[in-house]
């Protein structure tokens, strides 16, 4: 018997350089809820799909890092509010996608929303953490700054869709990185969904980059791409982020191992120390 | 001004003015420096270290093995659990307090060892590399106490035991960039100090012993390739920290990446000088002779690419050319030298490789009419012109006196050219007008920017490159992070 009416289901799709196109290899993949019943056909993004995120991450870092750290910060706070107006939605997504109850999903939503916040306000605060006057012995002004890596590739988390994916590619972002994240292979919807969202919340186009797929073909083009700066192995084990590791030394990047780190240790983890020596003279 | 072609001394020669090298007296042969006292290697094999200004040879030095590396890295794990992590930081502070004062004391005696050991000249060694590396003791001493405010959490973890592996170009200095804050953070150390330049590293084992610093707290393992390479690979070390080229940098982080040490790596770098057409020219002129010709150009942080505005370009090529010509090349010892000798025969080999293939691909060569020694490794300062990005000298560090300028119209061709490398470890700006001096400096991918001045070091101020040129940096507050568990 059919439905009275049929409900309208969404393509799943990559986000790449602000735009929402299908992996350029026309191949996508079934995913199914945690209970094994179909979910979606989602994406699934080619190396060069990978490769043309990383190119469109890297025009938009100099965007993203040239708006004031004020702005910055609007623009995440903006996020938060296009996933709280839509909280339901996404707390059902991470439902199917996790196989958690309703409750559970929603409290999930919420901390990964309030993290979104208070992402938002560290944007104007990092510089002032983490830099400072340095006290040297000569006629110089001489400041540190924290200024962003570049160009971070994340491995998402696996298990957990929506939480631990925005802890990971926001961090990056906040400081001023462009981001380039292969989303969880097996519950991609939520990241999917979230991304969708940053179409509404001002980020310039390519500060972050989704690609659904198979994390072991896509991952190892992430570490080996030589205009990627930093690269978080959040979502791997520990054999392949070993190989990662070793493939991401051949272009000397700042890796983050996962299970390393608090949330500060995030932010740190994908900014350079710059120093600036000024002379001061009459 | 005169006839600026007319550019040699004449009568304003200087007589030379020697430092006497009996301050210092080199034993004929070291040990290795394990567990607070000299010991023969297991190998009882050795090398020579030799003067590069002469060819004599200054001393036989002992040629850690792998046994032997794991004989440093045991009594560095032994002094940690045993001694190190339970002396408080107010001792360890007052440890490094003792270190640097005992480098202060002992400073002429280490210059002159570092000037005939390494080849710098002695003004430099006496002014710059013994002075800061007594100053970044006492900066670090001043630490060791007060990690809880640093930053890095509450109660801030050493690592264990750092392996540390410095280059050959400031000896005595790149020791102390190392040990200072792994002491202060409450590690221990060995240190394999470069295979050319051993000997301070060894008179500083001596500092370390009349300081009465705990046995096995320091380690100081003299030797080769290899025996760096062990200590990389030695299970028992929990951190690595390397200075020197970007490629052994990236052999090293491969390594690491499988054991899973902690790794901070400064690197090679390609510096631009970026010369504006307002900038005070006298001043400028000098800071671009003292960004490549400092320590013969054996720099990470030269100042190698000069970007000078269009312009201006013809003017400041005419009066670099000069004042190339007006730099005192030869002894070391000499108090006049301003450039002094090339630290190896390998390295001026690879700076003569270089420099031939700048004429080859084109550039115009302007080379120092100075009269170099007879003996002893030596190049003469050199400046090409007519250089373009795709040029080996204009992408591949040369770590000699070698000056390649390039020229740029606009602020942004300025930018983007300094930025066109793989390479992000200093930067200078030259210009009169502040608000684009901070412009330039906002936009530059490098770890250290100097506006109207270069090659400027301070123990407060952090050093350290982005992108090809490592990650970590030395000195400062953040210097701490790099010999802290706070990832």
């Amino acid at each position: 018997m059919s439905p009275e009416r049929l409900e309208v289901k969404k393509t799943y799709k990559l986000l790449i350089n602000g735009a929402f196109p299908r992996s350029e290899s026309g191949r996508s993949y079934e995913v199914a809820t945690a209970r094994g019943a179909f979910l979606a056909n989602v994406a699934q993004g080619s190396r060069k799909d990978v490769r043309d995120a990383v190119v469109a991450a890297r025009a938009a870092q100099a965007v993203w890092w040239a708006q004031s750290a004020f702005n910055r910060g609007q623009v995440l706070y903006r996020l938060a509010e296009m996933a709280e107006s839509r909280r339901d939605e996404l707390a059902e997504h991470v439902a199917h996608a996790e196989g958690r109850r309703r409750p559970s999903a929603q409290l999930s939503v919420s901390r990964a929303i309030d993290r979104l916040v208070w992402y938002a306000g560290w944007t104007d605060k990092v510089a002032q953490v983490l830099g400072g006057a340095n006290p040297v012995a000569g006629p110089y002004f001489n400041f540190s700054l924290p200024v962003p890596s570049g160009v971070v590739g994340v491995v998402a988390e696996q298990d957990s869709s929506l939480e631990a994916f925005v802890e990971a590619v926001f961090a990056p972002i906040v400081v001023g990185n462009a981001v380039v994240v292969i989303a969880s292979e097996q519950r991609p919807t939520p990241a999917v969904l979230l991304g969708e969202m940053t179409a509404t919340a001002d980020f310039p186009d390519g500060v972050l980059n989704i690609v659904t797929g198979f994390t072991g073909e896509l991952a190892p083009t992430l570490a080996a791409h030589e205009d990627v700066d930093g690269l978080d192995l959040a979502g791997v084990d520990e054999t392949f982020a070993d190989e990662l590791a070793l493939v991401a030394a051949g272009s000397i990047k700042r890796v983050l191992r996962p299970g390393r780190g608090d949330a500060l240790a995030r932010l740190r983890a994908f900014v350079e120390t710059s120093t600036v020596w000024h002379t001061i003279g009459q | 001004m005169g006839d600026l072609s007319d550019s040699r001394l004449g009568a304003m020669a200087y007589d030379p003015a020697p430092e006497s090298r009996a301050v210092v007296a080199f034993q004929d042969a070291y040990g290795l420096f394990i567990d607070g006292a000299f010991t023969n290697p297991s190998s009882h094999e050795s090398f020579v270290t030799t003067n590069p200004a002469t060819e004599e040879v200054l001393a036989h030095v002992a040629l850690a093995s792998i046994a032997d590396v794991d004989t440093a890295v045991l009594a560095a794990r032994r002094a940690y659990e045993t001694t190190w992590s339970k002396v408080s930081g107010a001792q360890r502070s007052k440890y490094l307090f003792r270190i640097a004062r005992l480098i202060q004391e002992r400073s002429r005696e280490f210059a002159v060892a570092e000037t005939l050991d390494n080849g710098k000249p002695i003004r430099e060694s006496r002014d710059i590399d013994v002075p800061l590396a007594a100053a970044h003791f006492f900066y670090y001493a001043g630490w060791a106490d007060k990690l809880e405010f640093a930053g890095f959490g509450a109660n801030p973890h050493p690592l264990g035991v750092a392996g540390q592996i410095i280059p050959w170009n400031f000896p005595l200095l790149m020791a102390a960039w190392k040990l200072a804050p792994a002491l202060a953070a409450g590690n221990t150390c060995v240190l394999k100090p470069a295979e050319t330049t051993p000997l301070t590293a060894l008179l500083l084992a001596e500092v370390l012993q009349q300081a009465e610093l705990p046995p096995g707290v320091v380690n100081i393992i003299t030797g080769d390739g290899t025996t760096g390479s062990a200590l990389v690979d030695h299970p028992g070390v929990d951190k690595i920290a390397f200075t020197g080229s970007t490629d052994v940098g990236r052999l090293i982080q491969q390594r690491v990446a499988l054991s899973r040490k902690h790794l901070t790596l400064e690197l090679g770098g390609k510096g631009a000088n970026i010369v504006f057409d307002d900038a005070p020219i006298d001043e400028m002129i000098e800071g671009i002779i003292d960004g490549i010709f400092f320590n013969q150009g054996h720099v990470c942080c030269a100042g190698s690419r000069l970007l000078v505005q269009e312009s201006v370009a013809d003017d400041v090529l005419r009066r670099l050319v000069r004042r190339v010509d007006q730099l005192r090349v030869g002894d070391p010892m000499d108090k006049n030298t301003d450039v002094g000798a090339i630290n190896s025969a390998a390295q001026l080999e690879k700076i003569t490789e270089l420099t031939a293939y700048g004429e080859r691909e084109g550039a115009t060569r302007y080379t120092s009419t100075c009269v170099l020694p007879d003996r002893g490794y030596w190049f003469a300062p050199t400046i090409f012109a007519d250089v373009a990005q795709s040029h080996r000298i204009a992408r591949e560090e040369i770590f000699g006196p070698v000056l390649s300028v390039l020229t740029f119209r606009t602020p942004e061709e300025a930018v983007a050219k300094a930025n066109n490398t793989t390479y992000g470890l200093a930067c200078g700006v030259w210009s009169e007008k502040g608000s684009r001096t901070l412009w330039v400096a906002q936009r530059l991918r490098a770890g250290v920017i100097w506006a109207n001045t270069y090659n400027r070091f301070d123990p407060a101020s952090p050093f350290g490159g982005v992108r090809e040129s490592g990650f970590g940096r030395e000195g400062g507050r953040h210097g701490l992070e790099a010999y802290l568990d706070v990832t």
